[in-house]
């Protein structure tokens, strides 16, 4: 049929035709609805992809009939179909989520043009995940780039801090963006081509090249920004926790995850082929920077007192773990990165949900002091909290631990105790800060009665849907860890 | 002598990267929203160049059929590429401006030494704000 041939086009194409039509619609209930089904038929799309992909493996779609290495190709394998699913879901409930929140957080006029942008943002996201084409990237990278700082700079009715934190955003993301355009000249010198299967093919054919290999180090180093990975990650805490609580609650479940994973592709796709230089990347740059990014993070979420900053601090470490999986450069250290790269996305938008529906029940920012005794007047929000901080953390039951397992085994298989102690140590630090939060919420008394508002019903039910898809993935855990195992061997062979 | 010989040859390209750096440097160094803007221009119009002057093949014409079989042509796709770039640094200038409106707007001033030192008292001010209510 028509239509599936061309789930890849019409996955980026739906979201961005129907964004341009929100942005004219002044009512933000329609806008909301037109939104809401967009993101469902999108969650649809990926299921069909995975059914596509299961059966044929690699999945190209040719734009305009100008078959690859010509023209710009989407590829959907098993790499990025899981990812692709990940984006559909988490936007189907965040986009729930946002039906109450948003029209809390920011002004009534603006609504019907921030779904309009949010749906920009889902469409690039898309985009991102599935283009095998260098430079297409780029163009989707800014759409991404763009639509989130316009998104963040809407978080400005509430502190208007965020002007600033989107402002910043804007100008070290686009120096990123800029430095992965100047690696894709290079490689495109050194190649003469673009495409990302093309690029491996030539680079085999040419041996060791310097232009390619300074190309991929700005590609890297660009990518790197966008990914929040540690030392450029500065733009990320401020804008995640000055953001409306439903826009950080899907960026950072999404908007980094689909760096990493752009991340991982480049460098176990095409930088692998680079054996001299590989290994010294994983080893005394990605790796020592991973550590670092783990401890950086959870430390600074010990100290930090305001709560949305502190999940933005935690999600650093999280990156790290994932990034450090990456660095082993073995099947299971690949499979396990690309496991936490699930469970992570749910989690930390489970919390950043969490939080905004305190913030709105207490009327004012999440701080360590505002939420005193805040746990004991909602109940159910608190509980989700609870379950979704104990996956943070890595506790049984939840997909945290998935995480954990599969990470250790990684590490078990390299035979290194000091990677046991990092990883070991790193997750009770972690328990520090949530307990803290714990305690505070439901052993402290409030200074005052506290006023709580009416719960936004809606949002408990998105909150609880993604808590609920922490437990599965906890327990039936075969579906994630498959889907990581599966990553990894079209990455790098099942070695 | 082949240093210079290289240099010369290679003019295009020293352009390129002192541009780069100017921009680079303009955006890390100064203190003014507008002024990093600017240099997060010039930083993107120094890879444009840098683009460009990649497609350039030497003895090549403009890309434009002539029917000969034995026509030199310079490789258009750069440039093709560079057009899409353009347009994506004019949305991101554009959205930069915007966001130093509002951010004019909402603290008096878009000078990142000032703003950092309001934002310090904002925050504080958040806490105190909480402590009272002890």
């Amino acid at each position: 049929m028509l239509i599936f041939n061309n789930i890849p086009a019409l996955l980026v194409a739906i979201p961005l035709l129907v964004s341009a039509v929100v942005s004219i619609i002044s009512s933000a209930r329609i806008a909301w609805i037109l939104t809401f089904s967009t993101t469902l038929v999108c969650l649809f799309m990926a299921f069909e992809l995975i059914d596509i992909v299961s059966s044929k493996q690699t999945l190209t779609y040719a734009f305009g009939g100008w078959e690859p290495p010509w023209g710009i190709a989407f590829i959907v394998d098993s790499v990025n179909v899981y990812l692709i699913l990940l984006v559909a879901f988490i936007s189907v409930i965040a986009t729930i989520y946002a039906y109450t929140m948003l029209a809390r957080e920011i002004a009534a006029e603006d609504l019907s043009k921030a779904y309009a942008v949010w749906l920009l943002t889902i469409a690039s996201l898309f985009g991102l995940s599935m283009t095998g084409d260098a430079f297409n990237l780029f163009v989707f990278l800014e759409i991404s780039a763009l639509s989130s700082v316009t998104l963040i700079a809407l978080g400005a009715g509430q502190d208007r801090r965020a002007l600033i934190a989107a402002y910043n955003y804007l100008i070290i993301g686009a120096i990123g963006a800029t430095f992965y355009v100047i690696g894709v000249g290079y490689l495109y010198a050194a190649t003469g081509t673009l495409n990302l299967v093309n690029i491996i093919e030539r680079l085999n054919e040419l041996g060791t090249n310097q232009a390619a290999i300074t190309g991929l180090a700005f590609m890297l180093a660009g990518i790197m920004v966008k990914a929040g990975i540690f030392p450029v990650h500065i733009w990320l805490p401020a804008a995640y926790s000055y953001a409306p609580s439903a826009v950080s609650s899907f960026l950072s479940a999404v908007a980094t995850k689909v760096a990493i994973y752009y991340f991982a592709r480049l460098l176990f796709g095409i930088f692998i082929n680079i054996t001299q230089l590989i290994d010294f990347f994983l080893l005394y740059v990605l790796m020592p920077v991973s550590v670092i990014a783990i401890f950086y993070g959870t430390i600074a979420a010990i100290y930090q007192t305001d709560i949305k900053r502190l999940f933005a601090l935690s999600s650093i470490a999280q990156i790290g773990y994932i990034t450090f999986a990456f660095s082993l450069n073995s099947h299971s250290g690949i499979s396990a990165g690309f496991i936490h790269i699930v469970n992570h996305a749910l989690i930390k938008g489970a919390l950043f949900m969490a939080v905004g529906i305190f913030a709105v029940g207490i009327g004012k920012r999440a701080t360590m002091v505002s939420l005193r005794g805040v746990g004991r007047q909602m109940p159910i929000t608190f509980a989700g909290f609870v379950i979704a901080g104990l996956a943070l953390i890595g506790v049984p039951l939840t997909a945290g631990f998935i995480s954990k397992l599969y990470l250790f085994k990684a590490i078990f298989e390299t035979g290194n105790v000091f990677f046991v102690a990092v990883i070991a140590i790193s997750s009770a630090l972690s328990v520090l800060y949530l307990w803290k939060i714990f305690e505070v919420m439901w052993l402290q008394e409030p200074a005052q009665p506290l006023k709580i508002e009416k719960e936004p019903t809606v949002a408990y039910i998105s909150l609880w849907l993604m808590v609920i898809t922490i437990a599965i993935f906890g327990i039936y855990s075969h579906g994630v860890s498959s889907s990581g195992m599966l990553a990894a061997n079209a990455l790098v062979g099942s070695r | 002598m082949s240093v210079i010989y290289l240099i010369l040859s290679n003019w295009n390209f020293i352009a390129v990267i002192m541009l780069m750096m100017a921009g680079l440097y303009i955006v890390i160094s100064n203190q003014n929203f507008i002024k990093k803007l600017v240099g997060l221009s010039i930083f993107q119009s120094s890879v444009f160049i840098f683009y460009i002057s990649l497609g350039k093949v030497s003895s090549g014409t403009a890309p434009i059929l002539t029917g000969s079989p034995d026509t030199i042509y310079s490789n258009p796709l750069p440039h093709v590429l560079i057009l899409t770039a353009i347009v994506v640094g004019v949305a991101t200038n554009a959205l930069g401006l915007a966001l130093v409106v509002r951010i004019n707007e909402a603290f008096n001033s878009i000078e990142e030494k000032t703003l950092l030192s309001l934002k310090i008292e904002d925050s504080r001010h958040a806490y105190e704000k909480d402590d009272s209510v002890k």
